[in-house]
């Protein structure tokens, strides 16, 4: 089990004992296991994001934590405490649901205040918690609507206003803003980071949305097969995945695969290339380095210096209005993808295709892999 | 906490206890019985045959039971014609029925399916409607059209088509009308929900791939429907067999179906042995149409698990 | 499946509907015909509604009937429901595949054959026969046709919302009594019209489980029926087909439009 930010786990550990803990839990679906022995921290008042492909184990390892699937092997603790037996309906925990699962006989104010009559609050409490939350959820005067008359967004913010109401230790979102278009998918994003800043509650997200997982979360665990690849703060997951398949997943990268010839070198099918933090690798190593698009420059000479060059010819060009994407052909028939910001460039590429160019990095601009 | 599990845990018992016992009394244990009187004897008796189980006798009594227990009854039923007749006359009518069933309810079902989405809840209780109102009287409103008096006559001879009222009623012609009139609705429903549950891209591919519109219904929808004919078939089908009201109201002297000979044997000749040998033949008859049905439900249960 | 009707699909359906209708259409005419013949036109007349009213043996087969209905739709309501709870929602329990069995058999299998094994049970177990055991027999027979509408509803679904219930703290048994019944409801309903409009209407099995006294109306109008077509049947079964016909609209109004109120009523209370 890969276990990348250790020393950002180990750290926040040493703070404070972790709100959530997953000790090797291990969860299978007959003879399929859907999560394998895995070990995980959550601690309090961060935004948690879990990501990865479908299929990854990420909602199971959620509605675990909801109490709606018991693990088959290891523990889950909350506050220290071992929650397996507790119910669903005795953890003080919340989910929003990602169809939102919103009561359709119910109004506005039914569905909202749904939790707190289920722990027999007074008329004057829930009365004023619901005015509380609905002005949080910026609905005001929408108490007596029906949810069939709410648009898509508006359901959106009833489903979240109903799950933070009874104020959970944690709330968990599943996919919560997958219905949603573009531009309300940022917004909201940007509403939900506000929100749990002010309210200092625990939030899991589960997405498949990197983005989304980059601009929101604390810390990101991207999962793969059951398993956790790497957990760390969104700069370090972008910039030092500590696997291929992490610089793979997240964002683009090309993967060029080399051996450490002495310190500070890598020996590849595109030359000699000199890399930092090489770490522990001793000569001979197999690994990899990472090279993601917007650190790699492109000329039409070579550039002298401290930097990699590399020769190859413009294959084609994606013109995305704010960065235009390169893809090289390299003399060793691979492609390296290079992004470069249009800045004053005016629609008009500063290279076509079948052009010669030389590709050209710095060595602290690439991550070195050993796995 | 543990409480509060056993109290569901016998909650959750009762839900299934109490349906499950009231079947297994009220209509297990009965066909049991039917079996037990298929293989008695008549007798001049309350109740007219015998033996007459009577757990006090022991075992001795149980003995005695076993012994005057006969297969006279089904001898009776086997060698008969009258009976041989029947049987046959029942499956004919059902199976020609179910037929007829499909070939007026498919193009009903079907032009369900393809109205306009707010207009077929309506579809479906304009179709369910008469359902609800009495069969009893269904039926009835069929005499009063199809009796030598009736309308049916009346209006053929105004439009000079015969010259003399015919008889329409007490015939075969006249079960066929009642039977499909009546089951209509129990084709025209599982057809309708197979139908509508299609998917409607599936169409626009066949013909984006160049198939013209009845070639379409022939190799894409009809297949894709082919449960729902199933469905619907089946629910017609087995219980046509067993009709009574309808032969006996609308169908002549000469017919008999196996559900009204079971009735004269058993209200009119007094002969429970008989009359419940009728009943064992006949659900093993329909057993093997029961056993797809129920392997149908099986298969609809499962998936909606 | 909605590209659109051609025309032979919409004289389909209206011909079939005109088929469906036709019958009853002049079974309702026919009843305020003056004359006693199908064939003469005799006028409007009340005539035979007023003689019905004066039927004592229809009008008290009619209030037994109405009786048996309501107490066997009401119980078959309760037991199909409680089955189609077992079915959807039991799992794999020990003797499930007899029980889904003993209940959808009922459906198929011919009522001349269930009617004479109730009435063989009865005489085994030395009952009286009459009005109980017509009401245990339409029990047993209508409890299936709820236990297929109910569960069908229930197979569908949506199970997010009794997690979102559970989740915000309704223990599991509320959360179905609360959440799941109480929208479901509608299907349970018409498992109760549809089980009431059975045993209204059931000939065979009350034939055959029926006993001195209890006569009931599809029982008297059989007889008379037999011997021909008489108007004072038409007017009955008019009768009939008005009061299916208004319950059934009233129905569906009510569940349309009544939910409003009734929310904001429960909402209120559940404080």
């Amino acid at each position: 089990m890969a276990d990348g930010g250790d020393a950002a786990q180990e750290k926040a550990a040493s703070e404070k004992p972790p709100l959530v803990r997953f000790e090797a839990v291990t969860k299978r679906f007959g003879t399929v296991a859907a999560i394998e022995a895995l070990s995980l921290d959550i601690a309090q008042g961060e935004f948690f994001a879990l990501l990865g492909p479908s299929g990854c184990g990420k909602t199971t390892l959620l509605r675990m934590l909801a109490g709606f699937e018991t693990p088959t092997e290891g523990r889950i603790l909350l506050d220290g405490e071992d929650i397996g037996a507790v119910q669903p309906h005795e953890r003080p925990v919340n989910m929003m649901f990602q169809s939102y699962a919103l009561f359709p006989h119910l109004t506005v104010e039914g569905n909202i205040s749904f939790g707190l009559r289920q722990e027999n609050a007074t008329r004057a409490e829930i009365s004023e918690r619901v005015a509380e939350m609905l002005a949080l959820v910026r609905l005001q005067g929408f108490g007596e609507r029906r949810i069939g008359q709410l648009s898509g967004g508006q359901r959106q913010r009833v489903a979240l206003a109903r799950s933070l109401i009874k104020r959970p230790r944690v709330l968990l979102l599943d996919e919560p803003l997958a219905a949603l278009d573009k531009k309300l998918r940022a917004e909201t994003q940007f509403e939900l980071m506000e929100l749990q800043r002010r309210l200092a509650t625990t939030f899991v997200i589960v997405t498949h949305d990197q983005e989304e997982a980059m601009i929101v979360a604390d810390r990101i665990a991207v999962m793969n097969h059951g398993r956790v690849m790497q957990v760390a703060p969104p700069p370090e997951i972008y910039e030092r995945p500590n696997s291929r398949w992490v610089a793979d997943f997240i964002g683009e990268a090309t993967i060029v695969e080399g051996r450490i010839s002495a310190s500070g070198t890598m020996d590849s099918a595109l030359g000699q290339l000199r890399v930092a933090n090489t770490g522990g690798a001793r000569s001979g190593d197999t690994v990899w380095l990472a090279l993601r698009p917007e650190k790699i420059g492109v000329s039409s000479e070579r550039l002298a210096g401290e930097l990699n060059t590399v020769p190859g010819t413009v294959s084609e060009i994606g013109y995305r209005g704010d960065i235009s994407i390169y893809k090289v052909r390299l003399a060793d028939r691979s492609l390296m993808k290079v992004a470069l910001a249009n800045v004053g460039a005016r629609g008009r590429a500063l290279f076509k295709a079948d052009d010669l160019v030389w590709v050209s990095w710095p060595p602290d601009a690439g991550v070195v892999l050993y796995s | 906490m543990s409480t509060q599990a056993n109290r569901r845990n016998w909650g959750a018992r009762l839900v299934v206890l109490l349906p499950y016992l009231w079947l297994v009394i009220f209509f297990l244990v009965p066909f049991v019985i039917v079996l037990k009187i298929s293989l008695s004897q008549t007798a001049l008796a309350l109740p007219p045959y015998v033996p007459v189980f009577d757990l006090a006798a022991g075992w001795a009594g149980l003995m005695e039971f076993t012994t005057q227990l006969s297969v006279d009854s089904f001898r009776l039923l086997s060698s008969d014609a009258i009976y041989l007749f029947s049987y046959f006359k029942s499956l004919q009518i059902a199976a020609i029925s179910t037929i007829l069933l499909l070939a007026i309810g498919y193009p009903i079902a079907y032009g369900m399916a393809r109205a306009p989405r707010a207009w077929q809840p309506l579809l479906v209780m304009a179709v369910v409607l008469p359902f609800w109102t009495s069969f009893l009287i269904r039926i009835y409103a069929w005499i009063n059209i199809l009796q030598r008096d009736g309308l049916l006559n009346d209006v053929l001879m105004r439009l000079h088509v015969i010259d003399t009222p015919a008889a329409w009623l007490s015939s075969d012609t006249a079960i066929y009308i009642g039977v499909v009139y009546s089951y209509l609705p129990f084709m025209v429903l599982p057809l309708y929900a197979a139908l509508e549950r299609m998917d409607e891209s599936l169409l626009e591919a066949a013909a984006d791939l160049g198939c013209p519109r009845w070639k379409t219904f022939w190799l894409v929808t009809l297949p894709l429907s082919l449960p729902g004919v199933a469905a619907g078939a089946l629910l017609c089908f087995i219980p046509i067999v067993g009709e009574f009201v309808i032969p006996d109201l609308l169908g002549g002297s000469e017919t008999m179906m196996i559900g009204q000979t079971l009735w004269t044997e058993f209200f009119s000749n007094r002969d429970w042995p008989v009359a419940s040998a009728i009943a064992v033949s006949l659900l093993v008859l329909l057993l093997l149409p029961i056993l797809f049905y129920e392997r149908f439900q099986q298969r609809a249960l499962e998936g909606g698990q | 499946m909605r590209r659109g009707a051609s025309s032979f699909n919409i004289i389909s359906v209206v011909l079939g509907l005109a088929f469906l209708y036709l019958p009853i259409t002049i079974l309702v005419i026919y009843s305020f015909n003056a004359s006693r013949l199908v064939t003469i036109w005799g006028g409007w007349s009340l005539a035979w509604y007023r003689e019905l009213l004066h039927d004592d043996a229809v009008l008290q087969a009619a209030w037994i009937s109405l009786r048996v209905a309501v107490l066997s739709a009401s119980a078959a309501t309760i037991l199909g429901t409680f089955a189609a709870v077992a079915l959807t929602r039991m799992g794999r329990f020990r003797g499930r595949l007899l029980f889904s069995g003993m209940v959808y058999a009922p459906l198929v299998i011919p009522e001349v054959i269930t009617g004479l094994s109730l009435l063989l049970l009865f005489v085994a177990l030395n009952m009286d026969r009459g009005f109980w055991t017509i009401v245990i027999a339409h029990t047993t027979l209508t409890m299936c046709f709820v236990a297929v509408i109910v569960q069908s509803r229930l197979i569908s679904f949506d199970r997010s919302l009794e997690e979102a219930a559970m989740d915000l703290g309704c223990p599991p048994v509320k959360t179905f009594l609360t959440i799941t019944l109480r929208l479901i409801a509608p299907a349970i309903a018409a498992g109760w019209m549809l089980a009431f409009s059975l045993s209204l209407d059931d000939l065979v099995i009350a034939s055959f489980t029926t006993g001195p006294g209890a006569t009931t109306l599809p029982i008297r109008i059989y007889s008379e029926v037999r011997m021909g077509v008489k108007p004072e049947i038409n007017a009955v079964c008019t009768v009939m087909i008005a009061i299916v016909a208004v319950g059934t609209v009233a129905a569906s109004l009510i569940a349309k439009s009544g939910t409003t109120k009734r929310e904001h009523a429960a909402l209120g209370a559940q404080v």
